[in-house]
């Protein structure tokens, strides 16, 4: 929409020699490690960790503390002189496709080798402490270690192979984690649920891939941009449609509604693993696509389409799925929708041209959703269950997890100077800008749900946090404080959550902005000069309003209240069972937020349940009774005449048909011999004595 | 070894050693096991040497040239030749039905299926090398011709000797027969039926081919009288249907599929396997060999029929799939949905969608084979195919788990694995057809086909769902099953090892095939 303003096409054409960037150097040509150190010892751990002296735990950290200093030289030399270049070799030809393994090494992809890096080495260290005892210990670090590279495989893809060999790569090791506990079936349907529902909206991104590159001739994505720019391309017609469907792949792994539905369920997998798929590696894939094709979205030929629905999309996804999180019992949950809730602002950022803005909440959202995650980790380790109504009172027994999940809520909910308060107000600034600016419904329909937003986020996670940490205790087991191994990497994240904010304040600094535009091909999006201080004047309220409502009426000078709600059981749909959620009844709407709005029984009952039934049954029938009745009714009749030949031959008293009945009757005999299968082996033996001669008469 | 190859030699032994194994095993006493397995051990050892050796001289930058050739007066009164030659299309598949040939033979060592009989079976699986790899490398329709009928009843033979015993009801006619019997019977008889139209359709080709010359059954001269217009109008229409219906039995294409279920399902493990992994490949290696250059107007016409017919049978066999509850059942319908992305690809008449079939066929073979060879291997240590008895293997036999998993996503065609590049490839030959195509239709071609991936990883998932996940049913757990024994990994080894090294560099089969690809392309259809 910004773009649909700006000359955009005449201006990449007129910049497109002047980019201010270096190469990198060495030090860029050896970034094809990043995925390739992770991925590998994936494999080798995975062969060799058993008898590795941490069981693959030292490996694993080892390849992420790779990557985390890797990633940061890279990020600092960046800052210095600009680094963008990519790199690859050929593994492929097919027709005038070139298939090619590279890596891509400009702003966006070091932002993501960084935050991988650093965020998902906490996590590798925090799961020693989680994770132990586990029986599939080494397994776990495995798969963990192949989600982490496989993302890396993504965020470096210079081309769409690669990018969809890591995006599916991705969901298979989710697939994998998801389902670790796969001795309960609930574990695994929801494995299954994830790999599903990302497979739907993979199947589009596969389709708008192809109508991508296949008007381009070429995979590469800065083929795919100059050839687009040069208007050799037939993407002027097209390019809605691809658009569209690669939005829809973005949808799936980026959980948007109405894509959203497996993301709260894939809370099944262990903590670590929640933590690490929330804040780095999954979720994140989407909005990095949109991204990386950013220059692609901004074209003014479909541009404004397409990001009012990507725009309304994130909007509805933002406020609805938020909405969601205030009926949940499980901790996990509550954090769960909240991630879809903030994704739907990085991706609504995206569709109003706010691209340093949506990366930079994705940058900050790792650090302090990979922070509450962990907190929340901490809790279920301590109290053995992932219900609020199990928990209570216990920042008297776990305070580090205490202050850091505080410091984490701060910087989700948007207090100043916490990390979400600068990254959430430079979206709603920029959806601000653009609705006044350009006068865009959607635009303004995105700054009333942002600011709705900030609300019930604020309110979810007063209620949270005083259902966890104050009260009194209502759990069984005995709660303690989490060892150090998983109290530093908090602590470590506590630190990002309260600061990384200030790496991009309108007006003072712009550090990540400046990081993630260093591109090949120059980013048109509105730069403040200052940060929108009457926005931050409307938004501060109504967060405190939030947190004080939140806390009002579940806070512990309150008894804590029970709804029962009615609920269909997914798994056997004829039976109703009923919930208990610690939350205030209200008429309609609870009912409709603890169903989840009935989107999950949509596509149980319309989709998956008539597809396995009914149509997968319905067709087995055709096959038998339909298809394979033309064979097997003619092979009747044949039997039959045959039968019947046998019956004129033994009545028929005119010896006239004697002789050929006869014939027939011996070649039935014949075949009837055959039939029984009774085969001797000379009859093999004597064909195969045949071919020998054959085959001598042929060589000789 | 250059100059074996050189002269024509070096492809002929490995088409005829395997026979040599028969002729010597069909010497060696059938109490004489050791004897009889070394023997197949060995002769199809040396054919997969060849092979790799046959690889290794191959003029990658000449692929689309026909190399090791041979051609040498057979029969004369009609002109038919002993005319062989690998080129970048065949070489793979000749490379594939080898490896696959001397796997059956490792993983047959001490698997062997009832009644106990490793001398025919030994036998006739030489038999069926022959005529796999034969089919691959001949250049003379009459060759072609036989070698293709070779496989035809050593297979018989193995599903009706060593064959599901189950009572199959057969509805509509009411019939209760005994499983194998149907099975042999209806997979003789369609193949039968098929080739005997495909036999009039070379014929009509032999004799129309006096039109411009001598009457010739060479496919190297057909394909080249191909483009000149020799065979058009009613003619070609005929000829064309006659051959289709030859392959697409062979492929097998929705409708003709119905064979393939049952047996694949019916026959022994190692049956199943060279079945699924190779004989399928010989259908749509004739489309890419014989149809599509020498009746190239006429392939243009029916190309949207056949697309038609693949993305139903995508839809078709994985609706199919999800209804199934016998593990072996459900991976043979896989087989029809995965058949249809390869002829898809082959259907849209261009470069990327032809790479894309042939590449699709490589890694089905490997992938189809490997799950094969584990259902074989489960239904043996369970005695029971059915997924709603089975579960929790991922306890009970978690090595087996994790091949089955392997597998499985291979097969689903995750990317980085060989059944990727197939998949997606012939989706982007879909988007841009042949130009003389109607687009829009093989668009929607491409949409049909993309949902069948998804439904594709739905079947699979429900699979793995059900065999390898959940808690272990009390008997598996306390039966002190062995995992996977030695034979199964070194036969399932090199499976696993081809399909990453495909998956990860496509180059070992493009590389191969491209060249000669855009050769074929270029020169029938001129595009």
């Amino acid at each position: 929409m910004v773009a649909a303003a700006l000359p955009f096409l005449a201006f990449l054409q007129e910049h497109n020699d002047e980019l201010p960037a270096g190469d990198g150097g060495a030090l860029a040509e050896f970034a094809w490690l990043i995925p390739v150190v992770p991925m590998v010892m994936a494999f080798v751990i995975l062969f060799f960790g058993k008898f590795s002296p941490w069981k693959g735990w030292g490996m694993a950290t080892l390849a992420l503390g790779f990557v985390a200093v890797y990633g940061t030289v890279l990020a600092a030399v960046n800052l210095q002189d600009g680094i963008v270049t990519q790199s690859a070799i050929d593994v492929g030809q097919i027709g005038i496709f070139t298939i090619e393994w590279g890596v891509v090494v400009d702003g966006l992809s070091i932002m993501m080798f960084f935050l991988v890096g650093i965020v998902g080495f906490l996590i590798f260290v925090y799961a020693n402490g989680y994770m132990r005892g586990d029986p599939r210990y080494t397994w776990f670090f495995a798969s963990f270690t192949l989600f982490a590279g496989a993302m890396l495989v993504l965020v470096s893809a210079p081309n769409f192979i690669q990018l969809i060999v890591g995006w599916e790569l991705v969901g298979l090791a989710s697939y994998l984690l998801i389902g670790h506990y796969w001795e309960d079936m609930a574990n695994v349907d929801a494995a299954n649920k994830a790999f599903m529902t990302n497979k739907v909206a993979d199947a589009a991104l596969f389709l708008g891939a192809i109508i991508m590159s296949a008007s381009a001739g070429s995979f590469n994505f800065a083929e795919i941009f100059e050839r687009m720019i040069g208007g050799e391309t037939d993407l002027a017609t097209l390019g809605f449609w691809a658009g569209l469907l690669i939005f829809i792949g973005a949808m799936g792994k980026s959980a948007q509604f109405p894509f959203h539905v497996w993301l709260p369920d894939a809370m099944a997998g262990p903590t670590p693993v929640s933590a690490l798929m929330h804040a780095a590696t999954m979720v994140t894939a989407g909005v990095y696509l949109i991204a990386r094709l950013f220059p692609f979205y901004q074209l003014p030929e479909f541009a404004g389409s397409l990001n009012t629905i990507i725009v309304i999309i994130g909007a509805i996804t933002l406020f609805f799925m938020g909405l969601l999180a205030i009926v949940q019992d499980d901790l996990k949950r509550v954090l769960a929708y909240s991630t879809v809730s903030q994704l739907g602002y990085m991706v609504a950022a995206m569709g109003v041209g706010a691209y340093s803005a949506g990366l930079f909440h994705l940058f900050t959202h790792a650090f302090f959703k990979g922070l509450l995650f962990l907190g929340a980790g901490s809790i279920i380790h301590a109290v053995h269950s992932n219900y609020m109504s199990d928990m209570g009172g216990l920042r008297r027994y776990l305070p580090v997890t205490f202050w850091t999940f505080l410091v984490g809520t701060a910087a989700l909910v948007g207090l100043f100077p916490f990390a979400g308060f600068w990254s959430k107000d430079e979206i709603i600034a920029s959806a601000t800008f653009n609705a006044t600016e350009n006068a865009e419904a959607a635009a303004w329909f995105m700054v009333v749900l942002s600011i709705a937003g900030a609300f019930i986020t604020a309110f979810y996670m007063a209620r949270a946090v005083s259902l966890t940490f104050f009260g009194t205790y209502r759990g069984t087991a005995h709660p303690h404080e989490s060892p150090s191994i998983m109290t530093i990497p908090m602590i470590l994240l506590a630190v990002g959550a309260a600061f990384t904010g200030l790496l991009n304040v309108p007006g003072f600094t712009q550090i990540f902005t400046d990081s993630v535009t260093t591109r090949a091909f120059p980013i048109m999006e509105h730069h403040f000069d200052a940060p929108d201080y009457l926005l931050i004047a409307i938004i501060t309220p109504v967060v405190l309003v939030g947190l004080g409502i939140g806390w009002w009426l579940y806070g512990s000078h309150r008894e804590l209240v029970y709804t029962t709600i009615g609920e269909t059981d997914l798994a056997t749909p004829e039976r109703e069972v009923t919930v208990e959620r610690p939350t205030y009844h209200v008429p309609v709407l609870t009912p409709i937020l603890v169903n989840k709005y009935y989107i999950d029984d949509l596509y149980m009952n319309a989709l998956v349940r008539p597809t396995m039934g009914p149509i997968a049954d319905a067709t087995v029938w055709v096959d038998d009774h339909v298809i394979d009745g033309v064979p097997n009714l003619a092979a009747l009749g044949a039997k039959q005449m045959a039968e019947a030949t046998v019956f004129v031959d033994n009545n028929a008293v005119d010896g006239v048909y004697h002789a050929s009945a006869g014939l027939i009757g011996a070649t039935g005999r014949f075949l009837r011999q055959l039939f029984p299968g009774n085969v001797h082996q000379y009859v093999a033996l004597s064909f195969a004595g045949v071919v020998a001669i054959v085959a001598l008469f042929i060589i000789f | 070894m250059q100059e074996l190859f050189d002269s024509g030699w070096g492809l002929s032994l490995i088409v005829f050693i395997p026979v040599v194994g028969m002729v010597v095993i069909a010497f060696i006493p059938r109490s004489f096991e050791a004897g009889l397995k070394w023997t197949a051990l060995v002769t199809s050892g040396i054919a997969l040497v060849l092979t790799g050796i046959m690889v290794a001289l191959f003029d990658f930058s000449a692929a689309d040239e026909f190399q090791f050739g041979a051609d040498l007066s057979w029969i004369d009164v009609i002109n038919a030749n002993y005319h062989i030659g690998v080129d970048g299309i065949s070489l793979w598949l000749v490379v594939l039905a080898a490896l696959i040939t001397f796997l059956v033979v490792i993983y047959s060592w001490d698997h062997w299926p009832e009644p106990h009989n490793p001398k025919l079976l030994l036998a006739l699986t030489m038999i069926l090398a022959t005529g796999m790899t034969g089919t691959f490398v001949a250049l003379d329709l009459i060759l072609f011709f036989v070698f293709f009928e070779i496989v035809l009843l050593p297979m018989y033979f193995m599903i009706g000797i060593w064959g599901d015993t189950e009572p199959r009801k057969v509805p509509i006619v009411n019939w209760e027969i005994e499983m194998r019997l149907y099975a042999s019977i209806k997979f003789f008889l369609f193949t039968l039926a098929g080739s005997a139209f495909m036999l009039l359709g070379f014929l009509a080709l032999y004799f129309r081919s006096g039109d411009a010359g001598e009457r010739t059954f060479d496919i190297v001269e057909l394909s080249a009288l191909g483009t000149t217009g020799v065979f058009a109008g009613t003619f070609a229409f005929w000829v064309f249907a006659a051959l289709f219906a030859g392959f697409a039995v062979k492929v097998p294409m929705w409708p003709l599929h119905t064979w393939l279920p049952d047996a694949h399902t019916a026959a022994p493990t190692v049956g199943s396997v060279i079945l699924a992994a190779v004989l399928l490949k010989l259908g749509t290696y004739g489309f890419v060999r014989i149809a599509l250059p020498i009746l190239p107007d006429e392939a243009q016409n029916w190309a949207w029929f056949i697309g038609l017919l693949a993305v139903i049978g995508i839809i078709y066999g994985s609706l199919a799939c999800l209804a199934q509850t016998d593990v072996k059942r459900l991976i043979a319908f896989s087989s029809v949905g995965h058949m249809g992305f390869v002829m898809l690809g082959i259907a849209t008449l261009t470069t990327v969608g032809i790479n894309a079939a042939i590449i699709g066929m490589v890694a089905h073979g490997l992938i189809t084979g490997l799950l094969f060879f584990l259902a074989g291997s489960m239904s043996h240590r369970y005695h029971t195919r059915d997924m709603r008895l089975l579960g929790g293997q991922m306890r009970v036999l978690p090595q087996m788990g994790v091949l089955l998993g392997f597998a499985a996503m291979a097969s689903l065609g995750l990317p980085a694995l060989a059944g990727f590049w197939g998949e997606f490839m012939s989706l982007l030959g879909s988007f841009e057809p042949l130009e003389s195509l109607n687009e829009s239709v093989f668009r929607t071609f491409m949409v049909i086909g993309a949902i069948g991936t998804i439904l594709t990883a739905g079947y699979m998932l429900w699979m793995l769902r059900s065999v390898n996940f959940g808690d272990a049913p009390a008997k598996w757990l306390g039966a002190d099953l062995e995992d996977v024994d030695t034979f199964e990994w070194l036969a399932w080894a090199p499976l696993v090892i081809a399909i990453i090294a495909i998956g990860i560099y496509p180059n070992l089969v493009l590389g191969a095939t491209d060249d000669a690809v855009v050769n074929l392309v270029t020169s029938a259809f001129g595009g």
